[in-house]
């Protein structure tokens, strides 16, 4: 016998996706050639995006565990302790390939899907965020994706009812092609109530929930998420799932009634693959068989094969392990809902997938084999160059420094992104304490007097020069903005956005990357419990950059104590706390990716978030901002804008002025404090930090003396250049 | 002394009962989580709140499927006996759809969805709603929303609440919140639930609460 051919007349395998060398170890381990179905399933769960067969030997090297991690990577989503027997939940997730073919529906279903891993721990959703990359507007492609894209987040998440409190948005042409979706959510649930995806049971009834299963999204793991984009992209729009909020809201509260009833014994969302995915990870999570009565699926249309409602990614579905004896209880509560709560199947002892169709069996197959024999891959590691630094000479000094300046504040990757978050409910569920435009969103945890701070960050450019250092970069960026709140960074999430592994050095950056972000991580002292991995984010134009989107949460002990990055008082003094000094490499100033990015030192970090959480907890500082892209001049200016009042200050005499202003690197945060609370501050810093007092809170204007000569922009002036930044490139066309 | 009771409605897709509900406490009322299927209000209501979100995922026009469930028959009724009615963003939309308040909320100017804090000066000082507050003082309450443009004769009304300074979203006359001219329904656009807390950023929209039981 030899292997089934597909339409186009190549082997059906190769048109799944799968190499020849994958398909005779499929043929291999079953001892036989595998049915249409099986082989269906096979190209799904090997796929990149299922298997992470390039990634996962790498992933090894993070820190995983900690006093406060309740629950690891492995699971739908990671939770960790955050006091009064709660735990807070999170992960990051991509939805990249989608969203590049069809931006609207693509970033709406990646919403969908991130919230259901949270719903399947058992976890209410108290927040979302999203890191989005595209390319530069003046693009009308990248214009069209930008604009349906942060509409298509808006009109999921608000209709659901999580509110929106942060993330990032950046543009730059490598983004052109292959623009970066990745959304983040955030839930909170009581330690007993924790759900886990472990099947468990023998005779327990296999429950599906939710929506109708249709053909859509069919292979999105494979045809999209695991492949290179190219010209036909518009052809990949079927594979593209539909997203309904209206029906997963009634999920969300009908899945969290069930958990509340005690009627599950496991739950596991629907996502990539379907139900192949969520049947076969539960099955081998649980060690145990699951039987599938495919004929009880319902379906949206007719005519599909078994292989289609085996790997549907129809949306809004969960799967669900009940006992027998509770199922009519189940399937009552789904009707108060307005959902279908569906018997199709039961768990046996076989450690078997089997499914039936019309009576008889089409699949047969060890789970282990879909999740765990996956055949893995070692990337090359071939290391790319080292870069040379910039020479300072040979960058022009400006003529006009406050023009430079404004011109800066107004580069969209710097410029206010009020025209996005205002597209999205920051407010539903009354919890939201601080607001997007800050440097983390910081939600109250329901019910208590704590809250908790959250932020996705990365260093791209960084981590493309130097990607030991750009993944530690994006580490500590994550971490500053979450203690700049006043929190306690406490664990984070990460997803890997990368070109094809196979090609050039972008096995070598994300293995160095992951070993930086590792090695910040530990110097934190926050796990990773959650991420995800996304591989083949190029075109024939070219790959993106090594994009580590890192998510930190933080935990304030009390919510009254969180800092905002507005400016306080007239008369405050004005600060900047820690280390590391001012370069033009890779920084924004510079305008492009070249030279050498600092090596951050976590160690320092670590000491500047300790002595942030103190301050705040003392109560002594009156704003706090992470110095990031554009260096301490944006920095000022923002703090300024945002507590509408201004500033004069004196940084850095003796270096030219616009390294000192807009220079990039090191781990430093723009405060302000009553002047008689200096001496505190720096009694707390001790001689690990370095506290230096820069200038006063007041004025309209705000004023920089640096290297000699003063630049000075007024409240007014900024706030015009920076607002409107993004609204006019998307108005003037 | 039992504490009044309010009635916080909840259909399919409604989002914000239990901010409304702790807003209903906080103004020292008992809530009762009302389902939109119930043909009569809990004994001894008071007062009614519905409160914002997507009912009925906005299918057809919002408001317009939750206005003719059977628990709004009930609403007309204790209306029409002078009880009173805060509907607040999705819940104005269902006050509009239903009859009970003139108009209708149309999509915004700028067809995309808003969520912003705003200050709301009093137009009406003469109804119950805003507290006593003279006309001219503003309310700092959030709003958020993508069909918040309120469209009809603003004489069949009172005007209650108005946008001050820039219209954010289009509404004749900077309109966000009106009442019938009995007075005793109440419907707006902002979210007063989000403004109950000082760690939130405001304690404004506590008046419209506290006006449910006044």
């Amino acid at each position: 016998m030899s292997p089934t051919m597909g339409e186009s007349g190549r082997p059906l395998y190769e048109e799944l996706g799968l190499l020849a060398a994958e398909y005779d170890r499929v043929v291999e381990l079953m001892g036989r050639e595998p049915t249409d179905p099986e082989l269906v399933m096979f190209s799904l769960m090997w796929s990149e995006h299922c298997s992470y067969k390039h990634s996962k030997p790498l992933l090894k090297g993070f820190p995983t565990t900690g006093p406060r991690v309740v629950m690891g990577p492995g699971e739908n989503a990671g939770a960790v302790d955050v006091g009064d027997g709660l735990a807070i939940v999170f992960k990051v997730e991509s939805h990249n390939h989608p969203s590049a073919v069809e931006p609207f529906e693509g970033a709406a279903t990646g919403v969908g899907g991130i919230v259901r891993d949270i719903i399947a721990v058992g976890a209410k959703p108290i927040a979302l965020l999203d890191s989005l990359r595209f390319g530069t507007l003046d693009s009308q492609r990248s214009r069209f994706l930008f604009r349906r894209a942060v509409e298509g987040i808006g009109h999921y998440g608000n209709c659901i009812g999580i509110p929106n409190v942060g993330g990032e948005v950046q543009f730059d042409e490598r983004y052109e092609d292959s623009c970066l979706v990745n959304a983040m959510c955030v839930g909170v649930v009581p330690h007993d109530k924790i759900l886990s995806c472990a099947a468990r049971g023998l005779g327990n009834r296999l429950v599906l929930i939710g929506n109708r299963t249709g053909r859509d999204g069919i292979g999105g793991a494979s045809v999209l998420a695991s492949a290179e984009l190219g010209d036909d992209d518009a052809d990949k729009r079927p594979s593209v799932q539909v997203g309904d909020p209206f029906t997963e809201r009634k999920l969300m509260d009908l899945c969290q009634a069930l958990n509340d009833a005690n009627l599950l014994v496991a739950l596991q969302d629907l996502g990539a693959a379907g139900l192949t995915s969520a049947a076969s990870e539960m099955a081998s999570r649980g060690g145990v068989g699951l039987a599938i009565d495919l004929d009880r699926v319902p379906l949206r249309e007719q005519g599909m094969a078994p292989g289609e409602v085996l790997v549907s990614e129809s949306q809004e579905r969960m799967l669900a392990i009940v006992e027998p004896a509770k199922m009519d209880a189940v399937v009552e509560m789904a009707r108060r809902h307005e959902l279908d709560a569906t018997d199709i199947g039961e768990v046996t002892d076989t450690g078997e997938l089997e499914a039936l169709w019309r009576g008889e069996e089409v699949v047969r197959i060890p789970s282990l084999y879909l999740t765990d024999d996956v055949p893995f891959y070692e990337v090359p590691r071939d290391a790319a160059p080292a870069e040379q630094p910039i020479d300072l000479a040979d960058v022009p000094e400006p003529a006009d420094l406050a023009a430079t300046w404004r011109e800066l504040m107004g580069d969209p990757n710097i410029a206010s992104k009020r025209w996005v978050f205002e597209q999205y409910d920051q407010l539903v569920g009354a919890n939201t304490m601080r607001r997007p435009g800050g440097d983390a969103g910081v939600v109250r945890i329901p019910g208590t007097t704590r809250a908790i701070a959250v932020t996705l960050d990365c260093a791209e450019w960084h981590t493309e020069l130097d990607p030991y250092a750009g993944g530690m970069a994006s580490v500590l960026e994550a971490a500053r903005n979450v203690a700049c709140t006043g929190a306690v960074p406490i664990a984070a999430t990460d997803c890997l956005n990368y070109p094809n592994p196979d090609k050039g050095s972008t096995g070598w950056r994300l293995a160095e990357s992951i070993r930086g972000m590792a090695d910040a991580l530990t110097a934190i002292d926050a796990p990773i419990v959650s991420g995800n991995v996304s591989l083949y984010n190029e075109s024939p134009r070219g790959p993106i950059y090594p994009t580590p989107v890192v998510g930190v949460v933080g935990l304030l002990d009390d919510a009254s104590t969180s800092m905002g990055i507005a400016f306080g008082d007239e008369g405050d003094a004005v600060l900047i706390i820690g280390y590391g000094d001012a370069r033009v490499d890779a920084s924004r100033y510079l305008g492009r990716c070249a030279g050498c990015p600092p090596t951050p030192d976590p160690a320092a970090d670590a000491a500047l978030l300790r002595l942030l959480a103190k301050c705040a907890a003392a109560r002594l500082l009156t704003s706090a901002h992470d110095v990031s892209e554009g260096g301490v001049a944006v920095a000022i200016a923002e703090s300024a804008m945002a507590g509408c009042i201004g500033a004069e200050v004196a940084i850095d005499a003796g270096r030219r002025a616009d390294e000192a202003m807009f220079g990039e690197g090191g781990g430093r945060v723009v405060a302000s404090c009553d002047p008689a609370d200096v001496d505190a501050i720096a009694a707390h810093a001790g001689d690990g930090v370095a506290v230096t007092v820069i200038g006063t809170v007041g004025g309209d204007d705000v004023a920089i003396d640096a290297g000699g000569s003063t630049a000075r922009l007024s409240l007014r002036d900024l706030a015009a250049v920076w607002e409107g930044s993004i609204p006019a490139a998307l108005e003037a066309r | 002394m039992s504490t009044a009771r309010v009635a916080v409605l909840r259909f399919p897709g409604t989002l914000d009962h239990e901010s409304a509900a702790r807003a209903v406490e906080g103004a020292g009322a008992e809530p009762v989580f009302t389902h939109h299927e119930d043909t009569a209000l809990p004994a001894g209501t008071v007062a009614v709140v519905i409160p914002g979100g997507f009912s009925y995922g906005d299918h057809l026009r919002p408001g317009a499927l939750a206005s003719r469930t059977p628990i709004m028959g009930a609403v007309k009724a204790h209306a029409a006996d002078g009880g009173k009615v805060l509907g607040i963003c999705n819940g104005f939309q269902i006050l509009c759809e239903s009859g009970l308040l003139p108009g209708v909320l149309r999509p915004n100017a700028s067809l995309s969805f808003i969520c912003r804090q705003a200050d709301l000066e009093v137009a009406d000082a003469g109804t119950s709603w805003t507290g006593g507050r003279a006309e001219g003082e503003t309310l700092s309450i959030p709003f958020k929303h993508h069909d918040g443009a309120w469209f009809g004769d603003p004489g069949s009304t009172r005007v209650v609440l108005r946008y001050r300074g820039e219209n954010p979203n289009g509404s004749i006359d900077k309109i966000a919140g009106i009442s019938n001219l009995a007075g005793n329904v109440m419907g707006l656009m902002p979210h007063p639930e989000e403004a109950q807390d000082p760690l939130l950023g405001s304690v404004d929209g506590r008046v419209l609460f506290a006006a449910l039981i006044a």
